[in-house]
């Protein structure tokens, strides 16, 4: 059965599908998918794991295939890649303000060097906005986040590292 | 370097991320307090995911239809070549704390070095782990500097470890005929850039945290030819207990 579905309408498709970890963005906004190729034998997707060792990447492989599966298009590849690697740069000011919304602090700044990496940017608390807050541990719940406290509303927060 | 030489540099890469994930995961629950058991488990988790990449690229490029996972589970300690350093126990959080700093500096040099070379695969699996390492180092300087510095306990906790580990140390600039051949390719740094940039970095960094790096330490080495010290094996029993008991288990 020959495939017969244009670049755009696939990528429709993905965008149905959830961040495992962060249901309120998808995997486009996430900046995963890197390129879609589609040939009449089959779908190429090229997606770019966030970190090295992303439990959610298999899940998130698994998950592609089944929307495509679901709509029709039989012959799915799934193929990672690791270059360029994955930067929070790739995220927009939209999907920031949805992390924002969902209790999630969006990556500060922009990633141009190993020094605005490791800067250490103000980080303002998603729920009183205060931008009085303390960095508990350079370690959250993922990989990809850091865990803060606000100290005016007192609320612990996830921040979304810049990498 | 031919395919097979590069997997076979892959494979050593590989394994001292792997042994180091292991040893990471083992303080899941056991951590000090929970923040700080979450960030041991993470870098543990950064560690397997860069294991798991070199040794599918390791597995590919020596063509022999072996996988990630066979590199992983099916080999036994004298297959192994993770420095003798990784394998090293938890014996307490200093333990922790010296083994994966010295090692995240190792990391960090030679993934600069690998984000170089014209293999897309092995710069790209490098330009990510670099950006994991530099969170590793920043936070393990941290607990240098807290428990180095802090009380006397704590400044005598951690310099026994770093006394006990720095035999293992030479290891991490060693060269032999496999090392030589990745500097002639421009892969890895020579044995000399390495130790001048480790001794650097962990002299001004023991500056700041009142400890001393030992004098005159025999400098142990071994793990290039599948050499180890006794703890590997007990390690790998634990990491590859489900594998060797149900050979091709599926979930």
């Amino acid at each position: 059965m020959k495939i017969n579905r244009s670049k755009e309408s696939i990528y429709q498709l993905l965008a149905q599908v959830p961040d495992p970890e962060i249901p309120v963005v998808n995997i486009i906004e996430m900046g995963m998918i890197r390129d879609v190729i589609v040939t009449p034998e089959k779908v190429e997707v090229f997606l770019c794991p966030t970190y090295s060792g992303c439990p959610a990447m298999d899940m998130i492989e698994s998950m592609v295939k089944e929307k495509l599966l679901a709509s029709g298009v039989l012959n799915v590849l799934v193929t990672l890649v690791y270059k360029p690697a994955w930067t929070t740069d790739w995220m927009n000011a939209q999907t920031k303000e949805k992390l924002r919304a969902f209790g999630i602090a969006p990556p500060v700044g922009k990633v141009l060097s190993k020094k605005s990496l490791l800067a250490n940017e103000t980080v303002a608390c998603p729920q009183c906005r205060s931008e009085n807050t303390k960095i508990k541990s350079m370690f959250g719940s993922t990989a990809c986040k850091a865990l803060y406290t606000c100290s005016d509303c007192l609320e612990p927060f996830d921040y979304f590292k810049c990498i | 370097m031919d395919d097979l030489n590069l997997s076979k540099f892959c494979i050593r890469l590989g394994d001292h991320c792997l042994i180091m994930a292991h040893r990471q995961s083992e303080l899941c629950s056991k951590g000090p307090f929970l923040e700080e058991d979450i960030a041991q488990i993470n870098l543990g988790l950064d560690l397997l995911g860069q294991a798991e990449a070199l040794l599918i690229y390791a597995a590919k490029l020596e063509g022999k239809g072996r996988t990630a996972d066979d590199l992983a589970f099916r080999r036994s300690e004298r297959q192994f070549h993770n420095f003798m350093l990784t394998e090293q126990p938890n014996t307490d959080f200093a333990f922790v704390i010296v083994r994966q700093y010295f090692m995240s500096l190792y990391l960090l040099k030679t993934y600069q070095v690998l984000a170089e070379v014209e293999d897309e695969t092995l710069s790209g699996i490098a330009l990510k782990a670099l950006k994991e390492l530099t969170y590793h180092e920043r936070h393990l300087s941290m607990w240098i500097l807290r428990l180095g510095d802090g009380t006397d306990e704590s400044q005598q906790r951690m310099q026994t470890a770093v006394n006990e580990l720095w035999m293992f140390v030479g290891e991490l600039y060693e060269e032999d005929a496999l090392d030589l051949l990745a500097q002639q390719a421009s892969y890895a740094p020579k044995g000399e850039e390495m130790k001048s940039f480790l001794m650097a970095q962990i002299t001004a960094k023991f500056a700041e945290a009142s400890l001393t790096i030992p004098e005159s330490i025999y400098m142990t080495t071994g793990s290039k030819q599948g050499i180890h010290t006794e703890y590997l094996g007990f390690l790998l029993t634990e990491m590859q207990y489900l594998q060797r008991a149900y050979p091709d288990a599926k979930w």
